[in-house]
């Protein structure tokens, strides 16, 4: 396969007493659609945020498009997107000052901001919107927006929690659309889901349980080792030996 | 710097589209600064008096009307006995009880001596101090009166008196408002700055957006620097705002430079703006924001120098004082404002100034952490 991206080896969280991951280790490969799985609670997002620098690891090795989770948090900053679980763009800024202002903070220059944002705002169709504030949007395409920010300084990975929780199916297949283009550029997308035929559409998934993973492979290899016809029985499989839950 | 300038933009943007707080940043110094110093007044006026005469002399009637006479008093009670005035000290309806005994004029003229009796009710210790003290100086002019008048002038004159006579140097009317305002407008300038800055920042984190700015690779110190120049700036308005009312409405012109003024409350804006995003770092809700800088704020109020005199405090007290930056703010605005100092007279005070803003600041940039 093509480079590695994002390598881990024994990544390890711990808050006090309680693992919330456990050593992970995993490899995604560039411009790979890696399904990142997990029932309520396993630590897909403690998981996340090492990656992204926002957490820094109790013990294990880990990179990030090359560079160190421990010393370069900043390094990879510059080159990854992120989407959290909560919606977190300002609500009293419009679509347009969005855009704006976490393109200026990526450094990208006025000219690039202009012509950015006009392409967003017509790949997303929110050409009557542009000039609203984002608090009035609906969940959907505050989802789409939130994901065109988290790529709009070309990052080589962007991670996405899980973009499409509470969103209509046609809103969800169209953002899984967004995430095909993005991936067909060379973006990695390494993205958290509950939703198993989401995690079709990946290249390859990983099941965490409990805080570890324990299954790492293409949805097709699993649902042959574990002989089910569905990616739904592979995770119920897994997930129902849990002993963590929301 | 160009984030900076992005910061800003974002930044101003969100405090223009929140009238109502912008609304309150303006209003706000303009009502209390009309307000409260009409309020904040050490002069005790109306206190209550209740004379117990129990000698019914022209001497006793000469003494109970030069008290009235005075303005200060307010003959609320004329009782029979002691027991009854008491009544009135307990209902709180009298604050001072003057019991002139029976015989008073016969042992003033013949004994040349004779005692008084006045009760204190304590409780209000302002106006009962005052009232006490007001009142004795009375009854010692009326005395000085008497002697004019029952001894021979000769005689009296071998008695050696002093008389004090006293000026009074930058306020000469004894006008509380010119003391008052000054201390107020720091007051309001400390409180919006910091309250402001703390919260705006815990809001980020309440809202997630901080989540995503984190995950930037934004410096700590420009995100710091952009939520710091916009609060400086209002706080600036803020101030110019109080100058200009307490020109209006009180007349006060700053004796001293006007430039010195600006400058103390530049570096002043830093050190409280600085107070309040290290407390917004400590925080996550703007709950836990609130009641710390409430906290600080009642502390740097009562122990501001505003209401009582750091002077009159215990050692102790003065100790905590020099923690406060809002004492150093009421004393350098009463000097420039009132005195005129100049520079060389507040440079103490502007050093210890600078050195909470450049300690609190950094301590908030450090404390700041993207990733945890």
């Amino acid at each position: 396969m093509s480079e590695t991206v994002i390598h881990a080896e024994n990544l390890t969280k711990r808050f006090g007493d309680f693992v919330a991951a456990n050593a992970l280790t995993l490899e995604v490969y560039k411009g790979e659609i890696f399904g990142f799985l997990g029932a309520n609670g396993a630590g897909k997002t403690t998981a996340m945020r090492m990656f992204c620098g926002l957490s820094i690891p109790t013990s294990g090795k880990a990179t990030i498009a090359g560079y160190d989770v421990y010393r370069q948090t900043e390094l990879i900053k510059k080159n990854i997107g992120y989407m959290s679980q909560k919606f977190s763009l300002y609500e009293d800024l419009t679509v347009l000052e969005n855009i704006r202002f976490f393109g200026g903070i990526y450094g990208l220059s006025n000219a690039q901001l202009k012509s950015k944002s006009d392409e967003l705002i017509t790949q997303l169709g929110l050409q009557h919107e542009a000039k609203k504030l984002v608090s009035g949007l609906p969940l959907g395409w505050k989802q789409k927006l939130s994901f065109s920010v988290a790529v709009l300084h070309q990052p080589k990975i962007v991670f996405l929690d899980e973009p499409t929780g509470g969103v209509d199916p046609v809103t969800r297949r169209q953002f899984w659309d967004l995430i095909y283009d993005a991936a067909d550029k060379g973006v990695t997308i390494f993205v958290t889901t509950h939703y198993m035929d989401e995690a079709e559409y990946c290249n390859r998934i990983s099941i965490m349980v409990d805080g570890k993973i324990e299954a790492l492979d293409s949805p097709g290899n699993l649902k042959k080792h574990f002989q089910v016809d569905s990616m739904h029985e592979v995770f119920y499989q897994l997930a129902r030996g849990a002993k963590r839950g929301e | 710097m160009k984030v900076i300038k992005f910061l800003l933009e974002k930044e101003f943007r969100q405090i223009f589209r929140n009238r109502s707080i912008l609304m309150l940043i303006m209003v706000m110094p303009i009502i209390q600064l009309i307000l409260l110093p009409l309020a904040a007044n050490y002069e005790v006026k109306n206190i209550n008096l209740s004379v117990v005469d129990h000698d019914h002399s022209p001497y006793s009637q000469k003494l109970i009307s030069k008290i009235t006479a005075s303005g200060y008093f307010k003959l609320t009670g004329y009782d029979q006995s002691y027991k009854d005035a008491f009544h009135l000290i307990e209902s709180d309806d009298a604050d001072l009880i003057l019991e002139i005994p029976n015989g008073f004029e016969r042992n003033l003229i013949r004994e040349d001596e004779q005692k008084l009796l006045v009760a204190v009710n304590a409780i209000n210790g302002v106006k009962a101090n005052l009232g006490g003290a007001y009142l004795a100086n009375i009854i010692r002019n009326y005395n000085t009166d008497i002697r004019f008048e029952l001894l021979p002038s000769e005689k009296f004159n071998q008695v050696p008196m002093i008389d004090i006579t006293s000026s009074n140097w930058f306020n000469p009317f004894l006008n509380y408002r010119v003391y008052m305002v000054p201390g107020i407008l720091a007051i309001l300038v400390t409180m919006i700055g910091g309250f402001l800055t703390a919260l705006n920042i815990v809001k980020e984190k309440e809202a997630g957006t901080i989540e995503q700015i984190n995950v930037t690779p934004i410096k700590k110190h420009h995100f710091i620097l952009g939520k710091l120049i916009p609060f400086w700036i209002l706080g600036n308005i803020v101030f110019i705002i109080g100058l200009l009312v307490s020109w209006l409405i009180y007349g006060i012109v700053p004796v001293g430079s006007l430039t010195l003024l600006f400058g103390f409350i530049a570096i002043y804006l830093l050190a409280v703006l600085g107070l309040g995003l290290l407390i917004s770092t400590f925080c996550d809700t703007q709950q836990q924001a609130m009641f710390i800088m409430f906290f600080f704020m009642m502390i740097f109020i009562l122990m501001g120098g505003l209401f009582t005199s750091i002077d009159s405090m215990p050692d102790w007290a003065k100790t905590v004082t020099r923690f406060n930056p809002v004492s150093y703010l009421i004393s350098v605005m009463r000097m420039v404002i009132l005195k005129g100092s100049s520079l060389h007279d507040v440079l103490p005070h502007l050093g210890v100034v600078a050195l909470f803003a450049i300690g609190l600041n950094s301590w908030a940039i450090l404390n700041y952490k993207k990733a945890n």
